[in-house]
């Protein structure tokens, strides 16, 4: 992935500071993809074939008060009104009632979030510890049997079912050896223990004081979390590699081996430093990844996240639950591409 | 016969082609050749190439009928008497059923790896030759595409469009296709400002005959490299969705299906749900090994390995 270079036409500018500029554009950008990603969800609520009133006002309600219902949703005004209405409701954090826990949809999300971002993050803080170096040694040793290790383990995380490792892990070190906890966030003996700061188990416990319950929470999370980390570990390492020989085979290094400088400090110092842009964009995207692709590690180990709500509300048919998880899941994706897109203007000094 | 086949190769090997169609097959041989050196790819290739054959076969090569309850004969371990690998909780031969299930998975696989390329190739090709407004907003849906997480878009797809493996095809061709239009339009961009893209204008030739012509023939080599790579990320996705009961409608074997009902049964019984992962990994791997071995042919810039 070499960096491409354009040549633009200069255009007439306005007079305005560029960080001004481009900060209107990064938000013009920003907003265009929400509306046409809360238009997607849209469509899709438009197109189920699940009746909204029926939902609302059950099968034995009379005709008026299906009438009543049907124009207090605000289904007899034209499609582009009611994407007004859903648009306005969104922005202002209402994304309806869920049909199954009978609360808004937004304050569910609120509760279950926190469980993916845990996940999530111990799971990619793995990958990048392991996944990083490996990927470094992996090029800069090329050809050895590191290598090979390495390239193994990356195509068996391409090509694994994550479900069925999932379930493979818990047979052997849940059911076989028990070493770790089973489902779940913690085991029954300490649930609702902990006072909810966070909502983050591991931190709330240690706020807490609580060490047994954050052995427990963390007997819980490290299998799932491992499973997370080794498939961000596969990619990462890979990415790793490829822009290390890239560096590597750079006249810079060759110039700095010369001038007798030590092995270390020409890949970390030298090499490595001039992969980190790049490499912040393969973890940001591979961060969102864990976010939404926790889905069926969530469904695997019953952790009750937003992955795991989306599925339950799925199966129940309570569409305002998964046009709401959607829309959020949609929102922290772009929020991380907008971010690593910042990170990388901030360390690349040619943008600058 | 050798002789016929030595006659044969100095015909590929040529190095004076007499036709364009020598020149072809020829370029196509070289290709061959290089990616039979790579033993990897090659055993990618062979199992695919089985996997197509027990498909094919799948009535013949069966022990059982895949759908048959035998209920007496529930949750045999592996190695019992008729059933090598066993069978489930309604006592179906789990042998039988992977044989099966086969055909699923490359029906899901071929029909999303014709859909996605082909919908991109047609987005990207379009607007990156006719450039301008149609670009900017052809574009920009492909990025709202990119930016929704890919298995909660499929999820939410199957929700409106009801369970089963049509729709499972669908939703991942939906969430599959924009990458494709990305590289399309890349490639369409260096081509059209070359020379001999504005000598055939010069003759007269419209946009519909340069783009089908001329834009797309040079658009399918990296076409093909990323589809292959793709297609275990399909295989897995489809497998992920049958999992969560939103693809193939039970009792279809369909392998992701299958993990799922063995589920169920994993502490006391854990082959029920290993077999079809195993099948499942084998696939994707093979897919993954030819798709390597493919990209340092036929797109010798991107490897690194």
């Amino acid at each position: 992935m070499r960096a491409q270079r354009t040549f633009v036409k200069r255009q007439p500018q306005l007079p305005l500071p560029p960080w001004v500029r481009g900060l209107v554009i990064t938000l013009f950008s920003i907003s265009i993809t929400m509306l046409g990603l809360l238009l997607v969800t849209f469509l899709i609520g438009r197109v189920m074939p699940i009746d909204p009133v029926l939902a609302v006002v059950g099968e034995r309600a009379s005709q008026e008060q299906y009438d009543a219902v049907f124009k207090d949703l605000g289904l007899d005004k034209p499609l582009i009104v009611q994407f007004f209405y859903y648009v306005s409701d969104v922005l202002r954090g209402d994304f309806g009632q869920s049909l199954l826990t009978a609360r808004p949809v937004a304050d569910d999300i609120a509760r279950v979030f926190p469980a993916t971002f845990e996940l999530a993050t111990i799971g990619i803080l793995l990958g990048c510890i392991l996944g990083v170096p490996l990927g470094v040694i992996a090029a800069v040793r090329r050809g050895s049997w590191i290598d090979q290790i390495a390239r193994v383990v990356a195509l068996v995380g391409y090509s694994m079912p994550i479900f069925w490792l999932g379930l493979m892990g818990l047979l052997l070190f849940y059911g076989i050896l028990g070493w770790v906890g089973g489902p779940g966030r913690q085991g029954i003996f300490y649930e609702d223990m902990i006072p909810s700061v966070t909502g983050m188990i591991l931190i709330d416990s240690a706020l807490a004081r609580d060490w047994g319950a954050f052995w427990d929470a963390f007997s819980h999370i490290i299998l799932p979390a491992s499973l997370l980390g080794y498939y961000s570990l596969a990619y990462i390492s890979r990415m790793t590699r490829s822009f290390m020989l890239e560096q590597l085979s750079a006249e810079y290094v060759t110039t700095a081996r010369v001038k007798g400088m030590s092995e270390w400090a020409v890949i970390w110092g030298h090499a490595f430093k001039n992969i980190r842009v790049q490499l912040i964009t393969v973890i940001a995207l591979s961060y969102a990844n864990l976010l939404e692709g926790s889905v069926l590690t969530e469904i695997i180990f019953s952790w009750p996240g937003i992955g795991s709500y989306i599925t339950t509300a799925l199966l129940s048919a309570d569409m305002n639950a998964v046009l709401g998880g959607t829309v959020v899941v949609g929102l922290v994706f772009i929020c991380l591409n907008v971010f690593s897109d910042l990170l990388y203007k901030f360390f690349d000094p040619r943008s600058k | 016969m050798s002789s016929q086949a030595s006659s044969l190769h100095a015909w590929l090997t040529s190095e004076t082609p007499t036709s364009r169609r020598q020149a072809r097959w020829a370029a196509v041989y070289k290709g061959w050749l290089s990616l039979k050196s790579n033993h990897m790819a090659m055993a990618g290739l062979a199992i695919i190439i089985a996997l197509i054959t027990v498909a094919a076969l799948a009535p013949w090569l069966a022990p059982h009928d895949p759908f048959v309850q035998d209920l007496g004969n529930r949750l045999q371990p592996l190695g019992a008497e008729g059933h090598v690998l066993g069978t489930d909780s309604l006592g179906r031969d789990i042998l039988s059923r992977l044989i099966y299930g086969a055909r699923i998975t490359l029906y899901i696989v071929a029909l999303v790896a014709l859909i996605a390329p082909i919908v991109g190739l047609l987005v990207g090709t379009i607007s990156g030759y006719a450039g301008g407004w149609v670009d900017l907003v052809m574009m920009r849906i492909t990025d709202i595409f990119l930016a929704f997480p890919r298995l909660v878009l499929a999820l939410a797809f199957v929700a409106a469009l009801g369970a089963g493996i049509e729709n499972a095809v669908l939703a991942i061709s939906l969430t599959a296709w924009p990458p494709y239009a990305r590289m399309a339009r890349a490639e369409t961009l260096t081509i059209r400002g070359s020379d001999y893209i504005s000598a055939i204008r010069l003759q007269g030739a419209g946009p519909l005959r340069i783009i089908t012509k001329h834009i797309w023939p040079l658009c399918i080599s990296s076409l093909i490299v990323r589809v292959t790579l793709d297609m275990a990320g399909i295989i897995l996705a489809a497998a992920g969705l049958g999992f969560l009961g939103l693809g193939a409608q039970p009792p279809s074997p369909e392998w992701g299906a299958m993990i799922s009902e063995g589920r169920r049964f994993l502490l006391d019984h854990w082959w029920v749900a290993t077999m079809p992962g195993l099948a499942i990994f084998t696939v994707s791997l093979a897919f993954n090994l030819l798709g390597d071995g493919l990209r340092d042919v036929l797109d010798p810039k991107d490897s690194s390995s």
